[in-house]
């Protein structure tokens, strides 16, 4: 099926590199390629211009504040959107977590760490981690897991894989909201797919979102089936970039597939499988949606993960202190991951 | 023979794993075109006997869905518009332009990448609120319009542009923003395309925030609405909530499958943001 093939094109094949890319091509660009340009780009709207004459120069001079100028003004507006909504949120939210508040009252009353204290010595919250790591460990790993999977079947010349790369593909892109409402009619255990998969094995359709027990493994399974692709198409590209000469020799040396696989392959993916850890722990760690249609975070606090505790105890509740500090719990998580990411991803572009 | 039966296994693999990823879907489309015969029945049907389309009309008007559509359509368009257009001029600018400490302020705007959502939702609210801009258009669009990752993408993508085409236009006495008009933009199609798409699924799909920065039915969007619609049907009515859910599944589908390659590339790379 070529037409389905021709889908990825070759560019888009080199993506799990782009983000080690970028540290490298950030220092050339600002650094030498955008100064040249300009500079090169000065010389040729004003050609002849007497260098040492004082006119010039102060021509000169005048045309660099203009470009200051124009800069500032193509980027004021972005920076200040980010200003306001992006960074001053992280401060203010800072200062929310050291606060008592219902949201309403007119004066914030400072307690120090003691929402924090609150957090980690009693009630729900280490509960909440724990649902957290849980939930966490079931979508980041099954994602890795089944993506590699998937892209190691869809990487075999078989007939038809265009088509089921996009099948793969397509619920990544969906609606949580969306996707949460129609699961939770499969999971309807009267109505729905899960009794008749159920009853080809003789079994009863537990009662997947009404069950604590069985309440979280559902929403996984949602994530997992709205994540899978993504990881697969990461898995897929970085498999279509491996040097085939490694694999010619390792057919010589007469390895077998499984061998190549884990001491070749593997190895060779690692960059791919550390991004993707990444970026589905950062997306894992702000899945909202389909609990929010299927759960309500229960039932009995079940499916409630960090996310979930946030917007619950800061919306519902209306308990803006301990909401905040919940929301730095996370920003510190996610910053440790988010920091050995970019010390892993310069590391990799010193030895390249 | 070894060989084919293996290839028949890996093409029987290869089916499964289509039926496991289409099949909810399969569902969810039959399931709107069902009438409550077919749907609380068991064993299940898997086509509907007769198609029943009043499924359709009967969601549109359980919920304000000509609100939610309204106002997901125009939240939808004006914050793309505007999250691209800051795109569009920050990499311009970052690439084109001269200024001091420019690296040093590309740095400020990647690090916007690592705020998590949920972080800024507090304060956003707040924000928001001293606005006056709760349960109001603005209020839903503004804080998405800033763009560091689409920004970031076009900006790597203008870097690659050879310099002497931009260099002519500068020679026949092109300004700045004649030059990224004709000659940059036109140059970054596919790069702009890819992170208009993306824009555009996460507005659409956007979720909490919408969900806490109205308050009033006439005011909510499409996804919000579905919970909306979920908590007053109870799911009594699994006919009329799948066509409802169609509603907003429906135009991803159909720019995703329109434009698949753009969307593949700018989410793979887009997961960089989370």
């Amino acid at each position: 099926m070529p037409a389905s093939e021709a889908v990825l094109p070759a560019d888009d094949t080199a993506l799990p590199r782009t983000g080690s890319d970028s540290a490298e091509s950030d220092s050339a660009g600002s650094g030498s390629a955008g100064t040249g340009r300009a500079g090169t780009g000065r010389a040729g709207t004003a050609p002849g211009n007497p260098r040492t004459t004082r006119t010039g120069r102060r021509a000169r001079h005048r045309r660099r504040l203009r470009e200051y100028a124009l800069f500032l003004a193509l980027v004021a507006p972005n920076f200040l959107l980010l200003g306001v909504f992006s960074y001053w949120p992280v401060v203010y939210n800072a200062y929310l977590s050291l606060t008592e508040w219902d949201m309403i009252a007119p004066v914030k009353r400072f307690v120090g760490l003691d929402n924090y204290v609150d957090l980690l010595t009693g009630g729900e919250f280490p509960g909440v981690l724990r649902t957290t790591a849980y939930f966490m460990v079931g979508v980041v790993g099954g994602s890795l897991l089944l993506g590699l999977a998937v892209a190691v079947l869809l990487n075999q010349r078989l007939r038809g894989r265009g088509l089921v790369r996009t099948m793969v593909f397509a619920p990544h892109v969906l609606s949580g909201a969306a996707v949460g409402l129609a699961w939770l009619f499969i999971f309807d255990p009267n109505y729905g797919l899960s009794r008749f998969l159920f009853e080809l094995v003789g079994a009863d359709s537990p009662a997947w979102l009404t069950d604590s027990d069985r309440a979280l493994p559902a929403i996984i399974v949602v994530y997992l089936w709205k994540n899978i692709g993504f990881c697969a198409i990461v898995y897929l590209a970085g498999l279509q970039n491996l040097p085939k000469d490694l694999y010619e020799s390792a057919a010589l040396d007469g390895a077998g597939p499984w061998r190549v696989f884990r001491r070749i392959t593997l190895p060779l993916l690692s960059p791919v499988t550390f991004f993707l850890t990444v970026t589905t722990i950062i997306s894992s760690f702000q899945a909202f949606d389909v609990i929010a249609v299927m759960t309500d975070g229960g039932p009995g606090g079940a499916t409630t993960i960090l996310s979930w505790y946030v917007y619950d105890k800061g919306f519902s509740d209306f308990q803006a202190g301990p909401a905040a500090s919940g929301a730095m719990v996370m920003f510190a998580i996610l910053l440790v991951v988010t920091l050995l990411q970019t010390r892993y991803l310069e590391r990799k572009v010193h030895y390249r | 023979m070894t060989t084919r039966l293996r290839r028949f296994g890996l093409h029987l693999l290869l089916a499964l794993l289509g039926v496991l990823m289409v099949g909810p879907l399969y569902w969810l489309f039959t399931s709107s075109l069902k009438q409550s015969a077919d749907i609380y029945t068991f064993p299940p049907v898997w086509w509907p006997g007769s198609l029943r389309w009043d499924n359709y009309p009967e969601a549109w008007r359980a919920a304000p869905f000509a609100d939610f559509f309204v106002n997901s359509a125009v939240t939808t368009a004006a914050g793309t518009l505007l999250e691209v257009t800051n795109a569009v001029l920050t990499a311009y600018a970052f690439v084109y332009l001269r200024f001091p400490g420019k690296r040093v302020l590309f740095a400020v705007l990647l690090s916007a990448l690592m705020v998590p959502g949920h972080v800024t939702l507090l304060a956003n609210y707040l924000t928001v609120a001293d606005l006056g801009w709760i349960n109001t258009y603005q209020g839903i669009i503004i804080p998405g319009a800033a763009s560091a990752f689409g920004a970031f993408l076009l900006r790597q993508h203008m870097l690659t542009i050879p310099t002497e085409i931009v260099e002519a236009a500068r020679a026949d006495g092109a300004g700045h923003l004649r030059i990224l008009y004709r000659v940059v933009l036109p140059l970054s199609r596919p790069m702009l395309i890819t992170v208009t798409i993306v824009s555009l699924v996460g507005k659409w799909n956007d979720f909490i925030w919408p969900l806490i920065v109205t308050n009033t039915d006439t005011m909510r969007t499409l996804p919000v609405g579905l919970l909306m619609l979920k908590q007053a049907d109870g799911y009594v009515n699994w006919g009329a909530v799948m066509a409802a859910t169609v509603f907003v599944v429906l135009p991803v589908l159909a720019v995703f499958f329109v434009a698949q390659r753009h969307i593949v590339a700018g989410l793979t790379q887009g997961a960089v943001k989370g």
